[in-house]
């Protein structure tokens, strides 16, 4: 039976070892959320619309992204990109451009939902005011969508801030390798993944209260 | 000894005191029909006869057997006290036939044959022997209801309670559950049935209950509970119901 | 990599040499050979964790629907705890740390403990699935059950699961179409799936893109064969008379 022994993670270990990785993910995750849920309301917006050459694009990104594993987007991208480009990037870079593109196949599905929650007469209020497409969408339809789906899309944000981990795959530095990196280093790997187990656990549960919490404010004020 | 006893019943959820002091009996072969206005504790109480709630205080006995005892066999003592729900509660995955059986086979431990015979009697007495293969999605709630009753009785219950039978139907569809009701009470069925319908009281009610904020109002005969409720409230309930 | 190069497949892993009708003979093994073991392993992989987590799954989430307060407490605490933690460290937890502090596990191969691993992360999303399902049932059917003289199990096992079951069907699709895309990170671990498949043979033979390709087709061929075999499931079991039942 091993003993556990977590003293040599000292400030100085975490913050030479962890702290890069650590910050990585979490700006992996915001840029992700942020740019995925912009692209994956384009997205959504493409898909109700009425117009084939908007929908069918769309839909075959969505659902293409959505039927492949992560890891082998991941892959996919690390592997595409200095193709098209035509010179080397890096894993980090290689990781954001990947899961903002990622999702967004989710992200979308969400917002398209949450559009669609929408009644059909609010569309035609704003139209009846004068408002314009991109007006009617802007002030009316989707500022509800976004509010009525806020829980979902961070819900999938947590979702999102656990797969980062999934950057392993092209030996991204972001908090688990960090830990790796650290366990590797003073042959006590047992400890760090235990420790990065118990930080994962931490942030992604205190988030999913503070959303519980969230949606049953929503649901009062409806 | 009668067949339904409740000695000062009193439930809360949580603070809440939904049911205080609660005190009725049903004699053997009686029908006692329980009114109120909605959130009065009249469906709360009837489901406290038979254990679907728990209660905190007081006593319920049917037939010489405490439901509130920790040491009453409550599955065993439901199986013979029949229940008919507001929303029918059919079970939606079997057919008519096996509704009706599921229990005698699984609870009363019949053979197969012996409850699909029982149960297609019992289908036949409520008019829907042709109904038999069909699943409740494809019946009329008023036919749902009469199943219910059915496969309540297949058991050979010793009493029947119903809470509130007719308020979940369409009007057309009332007096075909009240008529199969009436026919039970008549036969001698011992009843305790929480219901506005106070024709069906009037009819072959021998006592009717009125309860209001969880309390117990009044429990008289029906001729004088009709005649001259003592309660305002009984009076103010009575006059709306019937005007309506 | 401006032309197509599909031969790589039927290259023989040693000596790289084109080996014809692409199938390796005598111990020798071509890519095509390697690419579809690895598929093997993918599906096994799946399949097995499949059924773990539909079962602990089931199971947690019964538990959580249940009218004791011990029960559903050691059913959300098992869903909280598998549901947030990532499945990569979750896995690593199994391959690294469990044996480690288990001795007598030492000896279980890494494949089971990716079972495991991946088993018991989708159980909590199944648990999840099996509770909504439960509680999308009025309460007046667990009555029914109760009063009908049914006990607490009889009223499980007759009357809610079977309804349950029917309405989770589609969200359970979702999940078995997950665990085959999730069993892709067993490729940590050494696991000799499709996309450990698809890291080694792209470095081997610089055709990252037909492999790629290969292997991304699998994935979709799996996860969509599980979905053709739920929904001939849920045909069968459809309710007459219910909304999308047959009449």
């Amino acid at each position: 039976m091993l003993t556990l022994d977590f003293a040599f993670l000292t400030p100085q270990v975490l913050s030479s070892y962890v702290l890069k990785g650590f910050v990585f993910s979490l700006q992996l995750t915001a840029i992700a959320m942020l740019g995925g849920i912009a692209l994956g309301t384009v997205l959504a917006l493409m898909r109700l619309s009425s117009k084939p050459w908007l929908t069918l694009p769309a839909a075959a990104y969505v659902n293409t992204m959505r039927s492949i594993p992560l890891v082998m987007v991941i892959l996919w991208f690390f592997l595409l990109i200095p193709l098209a480009i035509g010179r080397p990037l890096g894993a980090e870079m290689s990781a954001i451009i990947t899961f903002t593109l990622f999702e967004a196949a989710y992200y979308s599905e969400i917002m398209r939902a949450g559009i669609q929650s929408i009644p059909r007469g609010q569309v035609a209020a704003g139209y009846a005011l004068g408002m314009r497409y991109g007006q009617t969408m802007g002030l009316v339809v989707l500022p509800q969508a976004f509010r009525n789906m806020l829980p979902v899309l961070l819900t999938q944000t947590i979702i999102l801030f656990q797969d980062t981990s999934l950057v392993y795959a092209i030996g991204a530095y972001d908090l688990l390798k960090g830990f790796e990196i650290a366990g590797k280093n003073f042959n006590r790997p047992v400890e760090t993944y235990l420790v990065a187990a118990v930080l994962y656990f931490v942030i992604s549960f205190s988030l999913s209260m503070l959303v519980r919490r969230l949606q049953q404010r929503i649901a009062i004020i409806r | 000894m009668a067949m339904i006893e409740m000695k000062n019943v009193g439930k809360w959820y949580g603070t809440f005191q939904v049911l205080t002091d609660c005190s009725t009996r049903v004699e053997k072969g009686e029908v006692i029909v329980v009114c109120g206005p909605s959130g009065s504790g009249k469906s709360t109480l009837i489901k406290c006869v038979n254990g679907l709630e728990p209660f905190q205080q007081g006593e319920v006995i049917i037939n010489g057997i405490s439901v509130g005892d920790p040491k009453t066999d409550l599955p065993k003592l439901r199986a013979r006290v029949g229940m008919v729900f507001q929303h029918f509660e059919l079970f939606p995955h079997m057919s008519i036939t096996e509704n009706l059986s599921i229990a005698q086979v699984k609870v009363l431990g019949r053979g197969k044959d012996e409850a699909r015979e029982r149960g297609l009697k019992l289908l036949d007495r409520v008019g829907l022997r042709a109904q038999a293969d069909k699943f409740p999605g494809q019946l009329s709630g008023g036919q749902q209801q009469r199943v219910a009753i059915a496969r309540a009785l297949s058991m050979d219950p010793i009493c029947m309670l119903f809470d509130e039978p007719t308020s979940a139907l369409d009007p057309e569809m009332i007096n075909e559950v009240l008529d199969v009701m009436v026919e039970l009470a008549q036969e001698g069925m011992t009843m305790m049935v929480v219901t506005h319908e106070m024709g069906f009281a009037r009819k072959v009610a021998h006592r009717v209950v009125f309860m209001d904020q969880g309390r117990i109002v009044e429990d008289d005969k029906k001729e004088a509970f009709f005649g001259s409720p003592r309660s305002e409230r009984a009076q103010q309930f009575l006059s709306k119901i019937l005007h309506h | 990599m401006s032309t197509w190069d599909w031969q790589v497949f039927c290259k023989d892993t040693i000596d790289g040499e084109i080996v014809p009708r692409c199938f390796g003979s005598a111990g020798d093994i071509t890519y095509l050979d390697w690419l579809l073991s690895a598929w093997g392993w993918t599906l096994s992989v799946s399949l097995l964790a499949l059924l773990v987590a539909l079962l602990l799954g089931s199971i947690m989430g019964i538990l959580r629907t249940a009218p004791h307060r011990g029960w559903v407490l050691l059913g959300n605490a098992w869903t909280e705890l598998f549901r947030n933690i990532p499945l990569l460290v979750q896995i690593f937890l199994w391959y690294h740390v469990v044996p480690a502090l288990i001795p007598p596990l030492r000896g279980v191969p890494s494949f089971l403990l990716v079972v495991l691993g991946l088993g018991l992360f989708t159980s909590a999303r199944i648990s999840e699935q099996v509770r909504a399902g439960i509680q999308s049932l009025t309460g007046g059917q667990r009555m029914a059950g109760l009063a009908m003289g049914f006990t607490l199990p009889q009223t499980y096992r007759y009357v809610l699961l079977p309804m349950a079951f029917r309405i989770v069907i589609p969200p359970l699709t979702s999940e078995s179409m997950n665990i085959v895309k999730n069993s892709a990170v067993a490729f940590a671990v050494s696991i000799s799936e499709l996309t450990l498949f698809a890291l080694q043979a792209q470095e081997e033979t610089a055709r990252g893109i037909e492999i790629y390709l290969a292997v991304t087709g699998l994935y979709f061929v799996s996860a969509f064969a599980l979905n053709r075999v739920f929904h001939f499931v849920e045909q069968r079991v459809r309710v007459p008379g219910m909304i999308g039942g047959g009449t």
